[in-house]
């Protein structure tokens, strides 16, 4: 590193070399400072967030222990928690939300990618990304309104009489249900399944699609065969982004859900979320106890996220590892 | 002997066109023009390409190369607002009153930038197989092999056929899509560009290949490259402008070419 350059610099001369050397290291330096900066503080609000929730629920983590989890009885009155019914509640409604989500919202985008003509797919997404952007108490109302009634009155009463052998199908009929709260999901994430599945199947290159179009392939078996598999990573993506709102969603399901902390087989019986019984008890709930069995609720919550997405992030590795494909 | 059994193959095959079907003949384009919307590629072609020859075409960059092999198998068609005009003909039958997927599976395709599925070596192969019907494992590996073989690839890869092609060096895979598209035995083969992202080795490999391949199908290869077209093509077309300036057999073009325009893009004057 010598101060004075001895050498002639035929481009430019010696002293702006040597600043613009400097100012590139500095430049460089100084982004990624920022850049560590911004990834750090995400982590450090991560960590401080458990903490919280962590250090403001030792009295029922004492008390309760382990059975905390298990515990099917949520009695403010008595002083007994138990948050297997939110727990129940909040996987049940997100599972039954992607099982119709997902082919709807993976169908529509291979729709809009493969098959629409290119106009058509992008006013169609436009709309549909405005979709994700209605405030969730909307998709409540329009669930109190609308699909409780119609579930009450007309689809509820038909699935008993031809599926009400099953047990997902039986029991009185309020409307509000299990069922409710998982069809509202369902309509809530859908947007976010097509708009990301369908931006990950338009980036499939066309060399792809021509290849097996070249062999023989139909458009459908090159879309089924070629372009889906090869987007199948960021379509996975797309469904586990969907999950993640489904989990956390709290207005639009405590609207339609039925807020009763009961752990049913039957769809049509009300159930309770994690989400739902800590937005509606919260400031209310009276006694240190009670409160703190609440933050261990929101505890319970950030652990299930963690493990689903930990478990959804298996499932990513595992199938890449498979097909060996990387995009 | 072949000849009269190919021939009368041919003509039992397309009994609507006029007199009979050359046996040396695999496809014939007249009159074709193209057109992208509204703008037109392409100006009147004529030209034949001959059975079990290798046929190069080249030309300077944006003058139609493509386009026109993209015609031969129909592959234009996932162009929105394509259109050509004009006739081409495989085996004296009108290839745009075939059924599009039978003809892509009569004429094959390479690209220009290899373009393996992200599957294993084998499923790779095997894809172009099962779209075609054939399922059964033991028939099924043996056409991967058999394919493999034909493209010079078996050696290399037959211990890591469940590898994913992905782990392949460039040239490799591009034997590889070879290998795909010779599986499902088309009769002609359209390669475009196929050595373009090759080293120089790996191109001579593939120029043998196309050599020892002649006698299974019909080749027809767009290069930029002067050299290959000399050294693999039995024919060359030089396209110029959207035009076919000049179809010859590749000495010709080469040592005594007819047009003044063929002569100064061969010797570099232009191009
Ligand atoms: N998809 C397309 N839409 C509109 N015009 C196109 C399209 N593809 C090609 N063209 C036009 O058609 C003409 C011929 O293109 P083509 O790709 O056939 O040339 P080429 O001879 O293959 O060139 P190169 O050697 O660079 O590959 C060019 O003027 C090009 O701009
Ligand atoms: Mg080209």
């Amino acid at each position: 590193m010598a101060s004075a350059p001895t050498t002639v610099d035929h481009v430019r001369p010696p002293g702006r070399t040597w600043e613009f050397i400097k100012r590139l290291r500095r430049g460089d330096e100084v982004a990624h400072l920022i850049t560590l900066l911004a990834a750090a503080s995400i982590i450090v609000v991560t960590v401080m967030l458990v903490y919280q929730l962590y250090t403001n629920s030792t009295l029922p983590r004492h008390k309760f222990g382990f059975s905390f989890f298990l515990g099917k009885t949520w009695d403010p009155v008595s002083g007994e928690f138990g948050a297997l019914p939110f727990i129940f509640g909040t996987v049940v409604s997100s599972a039954l939300a992607l099982l119709v989500a997902v082919p709807l919202g993976v169908g529509a985008a291979i729709f809009l990618s493969e098959l629409a003509p290119p106009r058509i797919s992008n006013v169609t997404t436009f709309v549909i990304e405005l979709l994700a952007a209605v405030p969730s108490v909307i998709y409540g109302l329009l669930g109190i309104f609308i699909l409780v009634p119609v579930l009450r009155k007309g689809v509820m009463p038909f699935l008993k009489t031809t599926l009400g052998f099953l047990p997902f199908f039986q029991g009185p009929i309020y409307g509000v249900s299990m069922l409710a709260g998982g069809l509202v999901l369902a309509v809530m994430i859908v947007p976010f399944i097509i708009s990301v599945s369908r931006e990950v199947l338009m980036a499939v290159p066309v060399e792809q699609r021509e290849a097996a179009l070249a062999m023989g392939a139909t458009k459908w078996e090159s879309t089924w065969q070629v372009v889906v598999p090869f987007a199948r990573v960021g379509i996975m993506a797309s469904v586990f982004l969907a999950l993640a709102r489904a989990l956390g969603e709290t207005m639009a399901v405590t609207m339609v859900i039925g807020n009763d902390p009961r752990i049913s087989a039957s769809l049509f019986a009300p159930g309770y979320t994690i989400a739902a019984v800590i937005a509606n008890e919260f400031t209310e709930a009276t006694g240190d106890l009670y409160l703190e069995a609440l933050i261990e609720l929101g505890l319970v919550l950030f652990l299930l996220t963690i493990l689903i997405n930990g478990l959804a992030r298996l499932v990513i590795i595992a199938t890449t590892q498979k097909g060996a494909a990387q995009g | 002997m072949v000849k009269t059994t190919e021939e009368s193959r041919s003509t039992a095959r397309a009994p609507a066109t006029t007199p009979a079907w050359p046996s040396d003949l695999k496809m014939r384009a007249t009159g074709l023009d193209f057109y992208y919307g509204g703008r037109q590629a392409l100006y009147s072609i004529g030209l034949q390409i001959l059975t079990g020859r290798i046929t190069a075409l080249i030309g300077p960059s944006g003058c139609g190369k493509t386009t026109f092999l993209r015609i031969l198998n129909r592959m234009y068609e996932t162009v929105p607002h394509a259109r050509p005009e004009g006739e081409v003909f495989l085996d004296g039958e009108d290839i745009f009153s075939l059924d599009v997927v039978g003809l892509r599976r009569r004429v094959g395709m390479v690209f220009q930038k290899p373009n393996p599925f992200p599957k294993s070596i084998f499923d790779n192969i095997a894809y172009g197989l099962r779209v075609n019907g054939m399922d059964r494992h033991s028939t099924l590996a043996e056409a991967v092999e058999r394919s493999l073989r034909r493209a010079a690839l078996w050696e290399e890869v037959k211990d890591q056929l469940h590898k994913s092609a992905y782990a392949l060096s460039g040239g490799q895979q591009q034997r590889l899509c070879i290998a795909r598209a010779l599986a499902v035995e088309p009769e002609a083969l359209l390669l475009d560009e196929p050595c373009s992202a090759l080293d120089p080795i790996a191109t001579a490999k593939i120029e043998e290949l196309l050599f020892n391949l002649k006698d299974l199908c019909t080749m027809v290869i767009v290069t930029h490259n002067m050299q290959q077209a000399a050294r693999v093509a039995d024919y060359t077309g030089f396209f110029l402008m959207g035009r076919l300036i000049e179809f010859n057999k590749t000495a010709v073009i080469f040592k005594t070419p007819a047009r003044k325009e063929t002569e100064d893009y061969i010797t570099g004057r232009f191009g």
